[in-house]
């Protein structure tokens, strides 16, 4: 059977064990999901949006795909080595992809969020649902997206009020538990944030086990009027743990996005961020840092719609390295003729540490609009070596010399965090890998 | 305190320096002038380790060690400093936080111990003065949009926290005003001992006037072609290079 063979039997499976869901209207969108993504298939090289990324062969040699979903029995206690130290945030359980109420830790009163499992939503916030869920995420476009939103069952919903600030983060600890076999599995995610009302998120991914684990995540945010949303993405995953990941983003009028994204390890790494800005007076910002070594092969793609003038978007994304790692940054931002007075910046830099590393950087702008401010540029390039003579010349050693300047580097993107106790984790684990120790 | 004998160095294949011979005792300044391409740089280079040079011949000793055997930090932490001709943008990388780390670590080789936070400011607070420098210069990315001025004088301030035995001053003076020549110029002044050396790498007879050496080389075609005390530099002055290059092929 081929691999797209098997997901769709998959899905047959899983549709038969819905029971009562299926009668959802929700369920024709799965099924015109599911059509998608047999007519889509699973993207090759051919792709070109998947051209340095071919994750239909590296899924097809790492999963058999055959298995019944895991059953987990992870307890709070084993759950709690996860939590990003001192960070006071609402805690989100998700095992193999499954939002786990008894797990979680909601500290934040009711009357700033409603957080539910997505299939809960389901039933009982039809309107809500048919005016948001899939609507941005295209899965006509996307295969991953379109097999995501087939599955779409697990994870959650979370909405959040007109005019409210959200006094705690919302940490969501995403854990595959691969320990009795492979776990594979689609969470989905929607947030809704209301008009003028701040929030921060962040999604953190973890796999118990040693067996292979892939998530194929995709969350919908939209952003409504004058709102403020922090999204932060983390990834140190194991070796054995593959990752495709789309963050829809919706921005309406005067509102602001943030996007940080951390990826440390694994071992396929997909992310695609997409922001739609749909308003004037927007702000759109994204961040992202990657510090690859071993064979972990990490593709960032991004893409930022400017359809409305008088907006800025500012873009950051810097990689370093080493061994026979591959990157790939893909950063798209288009600005429609409508989109005048916009501002848009885009830096991809990129450091390599041997020579076995691969990083393709693909920056693209595409501007109908006349009246705009947009720059993009990409480095790639080894580390200074008169940078180290200049550091090795006043005493410090080799060793240091190298950290500090690998450290400097990183830290660009690093103090864009603005969560303190994972700015401090993010920071100590980045040290670690770079051999800081001063 | 240092001795080059018959030094012989190449890059990529070509010779720049064919045969140095230098002696510096401690106490000593010694100025060595040149016109362009003659391998001033290069000398100050390989005295400090640049990997990029290649020694083919010939040797450096400095008390009593075999330089071309030390790696550049090594070099550093026994007391040889080089003073950038062009001074190195590191983004990210703050003077206040290189020094403090490049201190330690020479501290950990000499045997003593970390210096603290609040006595290294302390010391950074006098020798800020000696130079004219500010804190919030030292606190920005090195070199990162300094002034020529700027990155002349954080090179001395460096030389004055490290406290170097060897100073090697590579075109210090090159580019700078007048005020910016007398500030690098006292700070060099006032740190001299009796038990340190410095060798002012230098085009200009200009530096002279304000750092006065105890004996003036010309480098010509990767050699020293003619030594002397400081009047050489005034007659080099009047007369150009091209005096020494005549007289050199005659």
């Amino acid at each position: 059977m081929s691999l797209q063979e098997k997901l769709v039997t998959n899905f047959e499976a899983f549709e038969a064990g819905l029971n009562g869901h299926a009668s959802l209207p929700i369920h024709s969108v799965r099924k015109e999901a599911i059509e998608a993504f047999k007519a889509l298939g699973v993207p090759g090289p051919k792709n070109e949006e998947y051209k340095y990324t071919n994750l239909g062969k590296a899924l097809e040699t790492a999963f058999d795909f055959s298995r019944a979903p895991q059953k987990s029995e992870l307890t709070s206690e084993q759950v709690a080595k996860y939590y990003i130290p001192e960070l006071d945030a609402n805690q989100l359980i998700f095992i193999n992809g499954k939002f786990s109420q008894e797990l979680s830790n909601i500290k934040s009163p009711k009357d700033q969020l409603v957080i539910k499992n997505l299939a809960d939503a389901f039933a009982e916030d039809q309107d809500t649902i048919d005016q948001f869920f899939s609507k941005q995420a295209d899965f006509k476009k996307d295969a991953f997206v379109a097999l995501n939103t087939a599955f779409s069952h697990d994870g959650c919903f979370i909405h959040v009020p007109k005019n409210t600030v959200v006094d705690k983060p919302i940490a969501m600890y995403f854990i595959n538990d691969s320990s009795a076999g492979q776990s594979f599995n689609n969470p989905r995610n929607l947030f809704l944030i209301e008009q003028s009302s701040e929030v921060t998120f962040l999604e953190d991914f973890n796999t118990e086990g040693d067996n292979e684990s892939l998530t194929n995540i995709v969350t919908e945010i939209v952003v409504e009027k004058n709102a403020n949303v922090e999204y932060y993405k983390l990834q140190n995953n194991k070796d054995t743990a593959y990752h495709i990941g789309t963050t829809q983003v919706y921005q309406a009028r005067d509102s602001r996005f943030s996007a940080y994204t951390f990826t440390l390890n694994g071992a396929m790494i997909r992310n695609n961020l997409n922001i739609v800005v749909d308003g004037e007076g927007c702000e759109s910002n994204m961040y992202g840092l990657y510090l690859l070594n071993g064979n972990t092969h990490v593709d960032n793609h991004t893409e930022v719609d400017h359809v409305k003038p008088n907006c800025v978007s500012n873009e950051l994304y810097k990689g370093i390295l080493d061994d026979k790692s591959h990157g790939v940054f893909n950063g798209k931002v288009f600005v429609r003729q409508e989109a005048q007075k916009t501002n848009a910046f885009q830096s991809n830099k990129n450091i390599l540490m041997s020579d076995n590393t691969i990083m393709n950087s693909k920056p693209q702008l595409e501007i109908w609009a006349d009246d705009v401010k947009c720059s993009h540029g990409c480095t790639t390039g080894q580390l200074d070596e008169e940078g180290l003579f200049y550091l090795r010349a006043r005493g410090l050693s080799e060793e240091s010399a190298r950290a500090m300047m690998l450290y400097a580097f990183a830290v660009d993107v690093l103090s864009t965090v603005k969560l303190d106790p994972l700015k401090t984790f993010l920071e100590d684990l980045i040290s670690e890998r770079l051999q800081k120790d001063f | 305190m240092l001795k080059i004998k018959d030094l012989h160095a190449s890059i990529d294949g070509k010779e720049i320096l064919k045969g140095i011979n230098l002696e510096v005792k401690a106490g000593e300044v010694h100025a060595i002038m040149g016109p362009n391409g003659s391998g001033k740089s290069t000398l100050a280079s390989v005295l400090a380790g640049r990997e990029d040079y290649e020694v083919t011949q010939g040797s450096i000793t400095y008390k009593d060690q075999d330089v071309l055997e030390l790696a550049p930090e090594e070099r550093a932490r026994e007391g040889i400093f080089l003073a950038f001709q062009y001074p190195v943008e590191i983004p990210g990388v703050s003077t206040t936080n290189f020094l403090k780390t490049a201190i330690n670590q020479i501290r950990e080789h000499k045997g003593l111990e970390a210096l603290d936070a609040v006595s290294f400011l302390k010391e950074m607070k006098t020798k800020m003065k000696l130079v004219d420098i500010d804190q919030a210069l030292l606190s920005r990315s090195l070199n990162e949009g300094f002034s020529g001025g700027e990155k002349k004088r954080n090179e001395i301030f460096q030389m004055a926290m490290l406290e170097p035995t060897l100073s090697i001053l590579d075109e210090t003076d090159s580019g700078l005003d007048i005020d910016a020549l007398r500030i690098v110029s006292d700070g060099v002044n006032k740190l001299k001992t009796k038990d340190n050396a410095t060798i002012v790498v230098t085009h200009y007879q200009r530096l002279l006037e304000y750092i006065v050496p105890d004996y003036v080389h010309v480098l010509y075609n990767g050699r020293i072609v003619k030594s002397g005390t400081k009047e050489l530099a005034l007659e080099l002055e009047e007369k150009g290079y091209d005096w020494v290059k005549e007289e050199k092929v005659a």
